[in-house]
């Protein structure tokens, strides 16, 4: 080999990195096979307490989870009780939601484990307990959106994010399914962790299911992955998902939604190579239904379906009225079985979604969404976090930004649920401005934002029965009457961010 | 022949306030809040206390609405009278009637409480359920029991248990009840109503049976879910055919009107009352269905 001179390649200096000569003792050549490879070099630690104190995990640092696990997520509590044993103190806990299953949480906060928390949502016992004033800090809520752009810069830097994974390779290339056996835990997208692994100072996947390398195409790399902690059990089944969600038989429901699909016809969108994304409650889900029918009747075909997808929106792309689908977290196992085997049916991060970063953002190219809300003011304000006695139980979800992005975007609500009225004079928590709501659909009938001269006209031209938001509100009255304010003590529970960050609203501690 | 549609007739449970305060959302022609065989004993009162309630507070807009009671002869009949008749607002629906004098009695309780609340004796009109063998033999007289009477309808359950025999899939074992309510109610010159049909999820047996009583003859049927509305809605919404058939029967009545002429005629063809009443009959359902929007059909 040629004896080599640093120093005589000219304008050496500008070439900083040309700075060492090859030194061939430096090589030694592995030959394993892959099988013995995959067994003795791989990013595999013996376990969570190894993977958390290798990554450097500190007091006070943030660690981050996702919630495609939804209400079969063991993964946070086991992580959490873990970092509990070892001593860890003051974390902060950055979900990109959590629900009723991660109650035990209460104890860690309580014991100075977790000194706050950012998520999307909060439910059941946890919920209470934060409204009830468990926490010193307040709770930040974040969008899906919001979450995922506080990440990208920088607002929300996460430390280690524990990112449970159905199938994971042992150099990291993880699945929200198992590609060979169709036992297993299965989630499907897995578009949440997605942007924590690709931001995270470390990240840990844990999953129960080692496959073999390469577990292509994969939800996350293995360049985005430091530790892998193999584990038992990552989750329940039967709290994950269902087999199909299927189309709700409550007839006030389907009244609703076969209302918002009239609107989603007369609102001018309703053309051959439109958008849509539709929710996953009972009555948005129930307009792809309608939707379905009308696209056939009419030879109308979506480019894209955006969002939480459901069984129903690949039935449509099977039966070719759809032709991609943009999914960033799928919501039964028809879903995750087209994402995992066909090629258009395509899994994006959070911020591919939602991010308010981005002019490509997938929601910008929404011409309609159906979302759905507890609660809508007369000023087209939406609630979907906190219920009528004051207390959090739900979820900002995409809820702000969907609303934002789509040409049109329609809030379903029932006038009233029970007793209670949901359209009022004042939400209780505002989550979406009424300047980015177009049209609310109740079981009463319809209201336009009066922004929306165009469409509004549109609506009654097309014979909906339209009415203005405060009629709406009055119905409500009518029929439920007012009911006594919540009382609330004047310690902030609740920080709720809009899609940039900003505060948008706060949220009280309850009365007991 | 009333010009009251009367398609669909939505059984709502009396003591069930959350159906109650919807029960006008969904379309129905006419909604009946239940006080009957809905309602357990031990709630019969909280049912007509909520009814009531309901009739007075709630905002009817133009639908009908209708009161099933229980029999005078349970007991419990005349109590749900007192309340309901006072609201001037719902039509009485008599559960189980035999015969012509089970019309009357009820009658003369209705027009006995229209006087001690000052409501205008007769105003209170009435409905006649038709639920045995011998309610179905003497169909033709309670029909014409009393000019209060607005339609008698079938209800076939407990027809068909006391012919000890069960419902079919065709109905064949209820082709002479059916037929013999509708010929005592056209003969009477009110409404028939059809029997539920209670297997909610089965949308094409439900449409095979309106298909039926429809040609039959009969005005609608009573229903149990929202989502059986859209079903009995659609056999009922009369075909472009019909539709122009009877606009160009109206428009050669005002033809006539316009040249003084008394004879109607069209396409050469006579004019006359029946072929008017129909028309004027398939308008207004065409009206209702919404095919047809100022003299214009939008069905294509």
């Amino acid at each position: 080999m040629r004896k080599i001179d640093l120093e005589s390649i000219p304008y050496r200096e500008e070439l900083h990195e040309i700075n060492k000569v090859f030194n061939v003792k430096k090589v030694t050549k592995n030959t394993r096979t892959l099988a013995e490879r995959e067994i003795h070099h791989n990013k595999i630690v013996g376990s969570l307490e190894e993977a958390e104190q290798r990554a450097g995990l500190k007091n006070g640092m943030t660690i981050s989870f996702h919630h495609h696990f939804r209400n079969g997520d063991y993964v946070v509590n086991m992580v959490v009780d873990k970092l509990a044993e070892m001593g860890y103190r003051d974390l902060v806990l950055a979900a990109s939601s959590l629900t009723d299953c991660h109650a035990p949480l209460i104890k860690h906060i309580e014991n100075g484990v977790i000194r706050r928390i950012e998520t999307s949502g909060l439910r059941g016992k946890l919920a209470e307990a934060i409204s009830h004033g468990l926490m010193d800090v307040p709770v930040v809520f974040r969008s899906h959106g919001g979450r995922a752009g506080a990440i990208e810069k920088g607002e929300l830097p996460i430390d280690v994010a524990f990112l449970g994974a159905p199938s994971c390779d042992p150099y990291g290339n993880a699945n929200g399914y198992i590609r060979d056996t169709a036992e297993g835990i299965m989630c499907g997208s897995m578009g949440y962790a997605k942007s924590d692994a690709t931001y995270a100072d470390k990240v840990i996947i844990i999953t129960n299911h080692i496959v073999h390398y390469p577990n292509t195409p994969f939800a996350i790399p293995e360049s985005d992955v430091d530790y892998i902690v193999k584990v038992d059990e990552i989750g329940d089944p039967a709290g994950i998902m269902t087999g199909a969600t299927r189309y709700t038989t409550n007839p006030k429901e389907l009244l609703m939604a076969e209302l918002a699909s009239k609107v989603i016809f007369a609102s001018g969108r309703f053309q051959d190579g439109f958008s849509f994304q539709t929710g996953t409650g009972g009555a948005s889900l129930a307009v792809t239904r309608f939707l379905k029918d009308k696209m056939l009747e009419k030879g109308i075909k979506a480019s894209f379906a955006l969002g939480g997808i459901t069984g129903s929106i690949v039935e449509l792309h099977e039966q070719g009225l759809i032709k991609r689908i943009l999914d960033v977290q799928s919501f039964d196992l028809r879903a995750a079985q087209s994402l995992r085997d066909n090629r258009f049916h395509h899994q994006i991060s959070a911020g591919y979604y939602a991010s308010p970063y981005s002019e490509g953002t997938a929601v910008n190219q929404l011409d309609v969404v159906v979302l759905s809300a507890l609660e809508v003011d007369t000023s087209f304000n939406v609630n979907v976090l906190t219920g009528n006695d004051g207390i959090i139980r739900g979820a900002i979800g995409g809820h702000p930004d969907t609303s934002f992005g789509a040409s049109v975007s329609i809030v379903i609500v029932p006038l009233t649920r029970g007793r209670i009225p949901c359209v009022v004079k004042q939400v209780n928590t505002v989550v979406t401005p009424g300047k980015t709501v177009d049209v609310v659909v109740t079981d009463h009938g319809i209201a336009v934002n009066p922004l929306r001269k165009v469409l509004r006209q549109r609506m009654i031209d097309n014979g909906l029965p339209v009415y203005t938001i405060e009629e709406l509100q009055k119905k409500a009255e009518q029929l439920v009457g007012v009911p006594d304010p919540v009382q609330y003590t004047d310690k902030v529970v609740g920080v709720v961010t809009y899609r940039d960050g900003s505060v948008i609203d706060l949220i009280y501690q309850v009365k007991d | 022949m009333s010009n009251r549609l009367r398609r669909t007739m939505l059984y709502v449970p009396g003591n069930n306030p959350g159906m109650i305060k919807d029960a006008g959302i969904y379309g129905a022609d006419c909604v009946m809040f239940d006080l009957e065989d809905s309602v357990s004993l031990n709630e019969k009162d909280a049912a007509r206390f909520l009814v009531y309630e309901a009739l007075t507070s709630l905002d009817l807009a133009d639908k009908e609405y209708l009161v099933r009671i229980n029999s005078l002869d349970s007991g419990l009949g005349l109590a749900d009278l007192e309340a309901i008749v006072r609201t001037g607002k719902a039509v009485i629906r008599l559960p189980k009637t035999e015969s012509a004098k089970d019309v009357l009695e009820c009658e003369a309780e209705i027009a006995r409480i229209e006087q001690a609340c000052g409501l205008p004796v007769g105003s209170t009109k009435m409905m006649a359920a038709i639920e045995s063998a011998a309610g179905v033999l003497n169909a033709r007289e309670i029909a014409m029991a009393s000019p209060r009477l607005i339609g008698i309808a079938l209800g076939a359950e407990d027809f068909v248990t006391d012919l000890k025999t069960t419902r079919s899939e065709d109905g064949i074992e209820l082709l002479f009840a059916r037929s013999a309510i509708l010929l005592a109610a056209r003969a009477a010159g009110i409404d028939a109503i059809d029997t539920v049909y209670s297997d909610v999820n089965n949308e094409e047996g439900l449409r095979k049976e309106v298909k039926l009583i429809r040609q039959l003859g009969f005005d609608g049927k009573s229903i149990i879910n929202p989502r059986q509305i859209n079903v009995v809605h659609e056999v009922f919404t009369p075909t472009k055919k019909d539709i122009d058939h009877a606009l160009a029967v109206l428009e050669a009545i005002k033809e006539a009107e316009r040249k003084g002429s008394g004879v109607i005629s069209l396409n050469g063809k006579m004019v006359d009352r029946p072929i008017v009443l129909r028309a004027q009959r398939v308008i207004s359902l065409a009206k209702a269905s919404g095919v047809l929007k100022e003299g214009t059909y939008a069905q294509d």
